[in-house]
């Protein structure tokens, strides 16, 4: 085992053995739901149904019912995909790369930052998909041969490598996180007593058997998983961003983009991993797994990218201003003072300010605070693809169709009902799924929990050396 | 052939870890370890070598890159060269710019989705098979160590069970399988 410093904060508090870290973890999943489970289910289910009706009248009338015009042609559903594409990259930089970098404390939240990424990402599809109006006719974003000539699909297009970064990046962390739950789920097909229950955990766990081999394997697997996933991470926003700063709309077409999506993405996907930890934690009395320590480090990413995302602000605003060309310098002016101030505003309030009290300790270690912090930054976030995607097109060359955007009811249901269905899912993950991963967690006792940490070494001191031979352990 | 397997089942990896080193020193082969987790350091010593995966998922990279490549070459410099501005369409390397993001997404989902199924067919986890841990403990907190008769056959079954005894285990389980 490696050994930790003994200032560090144990990351499993309490007195916990390796049985007692099965019996948290699949506690939840054995007993019966409780009834805020249920209540929380149903209204989700409600709202999500509401946003498929939404989505049927949608498709059936056509994306007329969308509050749209001739000037502002991508709105609210663009809006809406970069949200949830953003949110939807927390998990996997957590699972991904700080595997990488050997962060310990992922292991308490990266199942369930992960789960909470693949719903994201599902929420996310939805809209490139409605937004073609003829949702049948979607596989033609793929290249295959048809019956229109050879004509192929246009590999030159920032929207087509969103096809392939967005089914990349979504294909391949289900996997990820797949691969992490086979373990688990072994572990709850052996703990089960009812038999259907048993059945259906069996077939989830691939008939693991936890051999030394399959460790060895799933230990390079996970790693190079991780050694890929974590360019994806990078690549999959970045080309989101190259959608608007490959145009030559003021405001859109920047270089900053990349880098300054990417960094937007992290920061609002951690916020929504702490908006559903704190709760999760306390409903499924995981408190001892994840504590202040993790919210801590969480929130210090989100103050990190935060100011990242900050910085780009003013970068973005100074450079509109420093180029000279009046075109930019007029979206930057309109965008802080035009119509959509407050939206901007807005935006500059919860995504600049609100990290950077962060810096304190006290705050940044209060979980109620945190708690508030992290929906303000995700609305703040929302706030701030609405800025660039309207205010940059709202008013175009053309004075005479200068425009606003409104929108219309089915976009606000659309938009609710994903929210609606992300719960859903969310749920059902919490309800079923082992939400920590069991085995991992295992891994990191002895090193990190609170009963071996400061405890004698009791076997010797030929570990370390042991360990030396392995150059996949973590 | 029938053959004799002991099953010695210990509370504490490192236990383990001591007790497999001790009776790999005097000639024992230690045939299986089965875990609720990866126990680090334990492969050298029962004599598992490091996986190859690795390799297989490089391999399963470059050919995603290469059908890339040839497939958008096809697509858009032979078979319906696009003429954006005028701009040069007659070469993929003048164009290769914009191909980029393709072949990065595709290697990756070729890699991951390539050597993930090698894996699972590797380790033979597929959705149905059974499982095969001598005793579902071992998902839990017990540590299972696995000896073949047939593998070592410069020992008896007492002289094993005596060797074992030193080890620290916390049950002893004998089974004939084929």
């Amino acid at each position: 085992m490696h050994k930790e410093s003994a200032i560090r904060e144990p990351l499993i508090l309490g007195h916990k053995t390796y049985t007692d870290i099965t019996a948290d973890v699949c506690k939840p999943i054995e007993d019966k739901a409780p009834k805020a489970w249920y209540v929380l289910f149903s209204i989700a289910l409600v709202i999500g149904l509401y946003g498929v009706g939404s989505i049927f009248y949608l498709i059936g009338t056509g994306i007329g019912v969308w509050g749209l015009n001739k000037t502002i042609g991508w709105a609210w559903d663009i809006t809406n995909f970069v949200w949830w594409v953003g949110i939807g990259h927390a998990g996997t930089l957590i699972s991904a790369v700080l595997l990488l970098f050997r962060q310990k404390w992922r292991m308490a939240i990266n199942r369930s930052a992960e789960a909470m990424t693949i719903f994201a990402v599902f929420m996310a599809g939805i809209f490139p998909m409605i937004h073609m109006g003829r949702i049948w006719v979607a596989y033609w974003t793929m290249p295959i041969p048809n019956q229109f000539g050879s004509l192929w699909v246009n590999f030159n297009s920032p929207l087509l490598w969103d096809v392939f970064a967005i089914s990349t990046y979504l294909s391949v962390s289900v996997v990820f996180w797949y691969i992490g739950l086979i373990p688990d789920f072994a572990t709850l097909r052996d703990r089960v007593k009812r038999p259907i229950p048993k059945k259906m955990y069996s077939i989830l766990s691939f008939g693991w058997s936890g051999r030394a081999k399959n460790w060895n394997r799933f230990e390079l697997v996970s790693l190079v998983l991780a050694g890929l996933a974590t360019p994806l991470v990078f690549s999959v926003h970045s080309i989101v961003s190259f959608d608007f700063a490959t145009s030559v709309i003021p405001g859109w077409h920047t270089t900053i983009f990349p880098p300054y999506f990417v960094a937007g993405a992290v920061f609002s996907g951690f916020a929504m991993v702490q908006t559903l930890m704190l709760i999760m934690r306390k409903a499924m009395r995981l408190e001892a797994y994840i504590h202040t320590r993790h919210v801590e480090y969480m929130n210090i990413v989100i103050m990190v990218t935060g100011s990242i995302v900050g910085t780009a602000y003013i970068t973005e605003l100074f450079i509109s201003w420093y180029s000279g060309v009046e075109y930019e310098a007029y979206a930057f002016i309109n965008r802080f003072s035009g119509p959509y101030w407050w939206a901007y505003w807005s935006m500059m309030t919860c995504n600049v300010i609100s990290p950077q009290l962060m810096w304190f300790k006290k705050l940044r270690r209060s979980l109620l605070f945190t708690f508030i912090i992290s929906i303000v930054v995700n609305i703040g976030m929302w706030f701030e693809r609405y800025v660039i995607i309207v205010s940059s097109i709202h008013r175009d060359y053309l004075p005479s169709s200068w425009s606003m955007h409104y929108p219309s009811h089915i976009d606000l249901g659309v938009y609710v009902g994903t929210i609606g269905l992300f719960f859903v899912f969310f749920l059902l993950f919490a309800r079923f799924f082992p939400v920590l991963p069991i085995a991992e967690l295992k891994t990191i006792l002895k090193s990190s929990g609170e009963s071996y940490k400061n405890a004698p070494d009791t076997h010797g001191h030929d570990h370390a050396h042991d360990d030396n031979h392995n150059t996949n352990n973590h | 052939m029938a053959d004799k397997v002991i099953y010695a089942m210990y509370d504490d990896d490192d236990v383990l870890k001591d007790g497999a080193k001790k009776l790999v020193a005097k000639g024992v082969k230690v045939s299986e370890v089965f875990s609720p987790f990866p126990i680090h350091g334990i492969d050298p010593i029962i004599g598992i070598k490091n996986t190859r995966l690795g390799i297989m998922a490089f391999l399963y990279a470059i050919t995603g890159t290469m059908l890339a490549t040839i497939a958008m070459r096809y697509f858009m410099i032979e078979d319906w060269p696009m003429n954006v501005g005028g701009k040069p369409n007659n070469t993929y390397l003048q164009n290769m710019l914009a191909f980029i993001p393709v072949t990065f997404e595709f290697t990756v989902m070729c890699a991951a989705h390539g050597m993930a199924l090698t894996y699972f067919l590797k380790n033979k986890t597929l959705p149905g098979l059974p499982a095969q841990n001598p005793d579902p403990r071992t998902t839990d907190d017990r540590f299972v160590m696995e000896l073949r008769l047939s593998e070592n056959s410069n020992f008896t079954v007492e002289e094993l069970n005596e060797l074992l005894k030193t080890t620290g285990y916390v049950e002893l389980d004998q089974k004939e399988v084929n």
